[in-house]
């Protein structure tokens, strides 16, 4: 329905009264179209015997990334709600984990280095939870939600339409990471927290914990893409789309929309959440600069470019924009931000409908052939 | 007589303005609907018709005045409660959900649980599922039923969103133009279809078409700048000089 299903191409394949010209073309890339999503997942699965520890670990955040952008699909293409703010959701998920990790490093008694520097003493209190790995994980999964649950139904249940709710989300990204900065002694301001050794007792750097959580995340994307598609192909995904078609007519049939935007809203802030975790594990940081306002556009973009119908889309735009960043950055660091914008512009004007849509459009052309 | 007469008035617009800055959409505007009646309610363009279909479904509150649905006020009522006591209204621009295919479009209107998270399964449940093929059948859209909405005929939109609107069991259904572009037989199609729906439903109908309302053979009310104007059967309308000079003044 939302991806570029590779049934298509074996039903062309199969059709019998195709061209005979391209109909030996089609049939032969038949079983092509329907291996490689088969492939791909093998390809990733088998990724850390194929790649080294770096780009393993590159790869690791691109796809908790991924998990991110999947939410995007949902409530942007599905829902209609262009969210400039889901850098706020990923950064509470992967605050929520760098204060716990933080805490497991300190020796009994002590606080973190960046609140001595800056004359504090003791813990604040909030911090104090997070010594708890139960309550972390919790955290990790609700704060993000609950936060964005609230947010989504404060602004739409005064019927705010959709431009000012994506204008009232970019200054929550841009509030958050201002405050982040402004509050040095408690969130370790622009530098954010780093440094983490281990995680629930597992030692950070041991190659079998670096591989096994690189295939939590991926299991992560994959139940997340799985799960998805299930919201959408339920009752819950047709009130959704309703939702983003027509609202007023939705009200008038007796239904409430609101509530179903929020709660679409709450679970791609759930998902935003695990993959600012997890990204914060693998890149080891995180900060105010991975979480305000630029980067919740650059979220955007991933989806915009991947196809904002389409999971599959989303997850390959994430991962090929940010492969091209990671390349780009390293040798070109000023020039990344121009690049992204050029290809903003390029994909919306081109292809509004992203990679996806557009592969989408030469399946439906080769099988109309 | 007054007991006999408040037992079957379903519907009562009593004194209703809307102003809108100023400007009165409409003006201390009243009628009445008794239960199982069709009304046709005609006027010239901008005479508060849709305006009227807006207030009675809470889509817009009244200034001054009340609404009356059996007895009680539900002029402050939220939308979704105003449909849940049984009015539901079809859209003078065809308000269907473009990217669900016909069934669905039915049946999310046949749903009689409609808070979010009973959404949260598969398919359409067997009750409704009978409510779907019946109005499918009704409203000739059979055939179409695994069609998107938005890929429809203008024709066959307008008779889905009729058909959304009859199956959510409203008693009161408000179509406002409903025939608008639609042919000669595709009108009579569409006042078969609301002559089909017989004493159960009260059918509040806003057209201009005057072959329609003839077909329909329904009691009109005329509006005029938000004012009631004239009622009567179509014979009378028809001969009403002040209606036919509110007319012609418009047309001219
Ligand atoms: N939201 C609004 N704001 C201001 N004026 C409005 C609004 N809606 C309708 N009107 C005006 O109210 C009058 C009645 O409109 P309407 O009820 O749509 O008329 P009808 O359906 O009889 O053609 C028109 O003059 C229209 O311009
Ligand atoms: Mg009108």
């Amino acid at each position: 329905m939302s991806d570029p299903d590779p049934m298509i191409l074996s039903a062309a394949g199969a059709a019998p009264g195709a061209a005979p010209l391209t109909a030996p073309l089609a049939a032969r890339l038949a079983p092509v179209g329907k291996a490689l999503p088969w492939l791909a997942l093998g390809l990733a699965v088998a990724a850390p015997w194929l790649l080294s520890a770096y780009d393993l670990n590159l790869l690791a955040r691109f796809m908790a990334m991924a998990i991110l952008a999947l939410g995007i699909v949902l409530i942007w293409g599905h829902g209609g709600i262009l969210s400039l703010g889901h850098g706020v959701f990923f950064g509470l998920g992967g605050y929520a984990l760098a204060i716990h990790m933080k805490l497991a490093d300190l020796p009994q008694g002590e606080i973190p280095d960046f609140m001595q520097w800056s004359g504090r003493t003791a813990l604040p209190w909030w911090w104090e939870p997070f010594s708890s790995p139960m309550f972390t994980l919790l955290a990790v999964l609700v704060l993000p939600a609950l936060v964005a649950g609230l947010f989504c139904w404060a602004v739409f249940h005064r019927r705010v339409g959709g431009t000012y709710f994506a204008l009232i989300s970019q200054a929550l990204a841009l509030a958050f990471a201002t405050l982040l900065v402004s509050q040095q002694d408690v969130t370790g301001g622009f530098n954010g927290l780093t440094q983490f050794s281990s995680l629930f007792g597992f030692g950070l750097t041991r190659p079998s914990v670096v591989q096994g959580l690189y295939w939590v995340t991926l299991a992560i994307v994959v139940a997340a893409y799985l799960g998805l598609r299930l919201l959408l192909a339920s009752r819950f995904g047709m009130l959704l789309r309703a939702a983003r078609d027509g609202e007023n007519r939705l009200r008038f049939l007796g239904y409430s929309p609101t509530p179903v935007k929020v709660a679409a809203f709450a679970l791609s802030a759930l998902l935003a959440g695990m993959a600012g975790a997890l990204f914060t594990l693998h890149a080891g940081v995180i900060s105010p600069a991975l979480v305000g306002v630029i980067p919740s556009i650059e979220m955007i973009v991933w989806v915009a470019i991947g196809g904002r119908y389409s999971f599959a889309g989303a997850i390959l735009g994430t991962l090929l924009i940010n492969i091209a960043r990671d390349s780009i950055s390293s040798a070109f660091p000023e020039l990344w931000l121009y690049v992204m914008g050029a290809l903003f512009i390029l994909v919306v004007t081109l292809m509004p409908d992203g990679l996806a849509g557009a592969a989408r459009n030469l399946i439906e052309r080769a099988r109309a052939r | 007589m007054k007991d006999e007469s408040t037992r079957d008035l379903l519907l009562a617009v009593d004194g209703v303005t809307v102003d809108y800055g100023g400007f009165k959409a409409l003006d201390g505007f009243s009628m009445t609907l008794q239960r199982g009646e069709t009304r046709v309610v005609i006027g010239p363009n901008g005479a508060g018709k849709s305006t009227l279909c807006d207030t009675i479904i809470g889509r817009v509150r009244p200034t001054e005045g009340a609404i009356l649905f059996r007895g009680e006020d539900i002029s402050a009522l939220p939308e979704q409660l105003i449909v849940a006591r049984g009015i539901c209204r079809k859209f003078q621009a065809p308000g269907i959900l473009p990217s669900l295919t016909v069934a669905d479009n039915i049946g999310l209107a046949a749903r009689r649980d409609r808070r979010w998270w009973r959404s949260l399964g598969f398919g359409i449940p067997a009750g409704e599922q009978a409510i779907v093929n019946d109005i499918l059948e009704q409203v000739g859209l059979t055939a179409r039923r695994a069609t998107q909405a938005g890929l429809l005929a203008h024709g066959e939109k307008q008779w889905l969103e009729i058909g959304m609107v009859i199956a959510t069991g409203a008693e009161l259904i408000l179509l406002d133009e409903p025939t608008a572009g639609m042919g000669p037989a595709e009108t009579r199609r569409t006042a078969e279809l609301i002559h089909s729906l017989g004493d159960s439903r009260t059918v509040l109908v806003i057209d201009h078409d005057m072959s329609f309302v003839e077909q329909l053979g329904a009691t009109v009310t005329v509006m005029h700048q938000g004012r009631f104007l004239a009622q009567g059967d179509v014979q009378a309308i028809r001969n009403n000089a002040e209606v036919a000079s509110v007319y012609l003044g418009h047309t001219a």
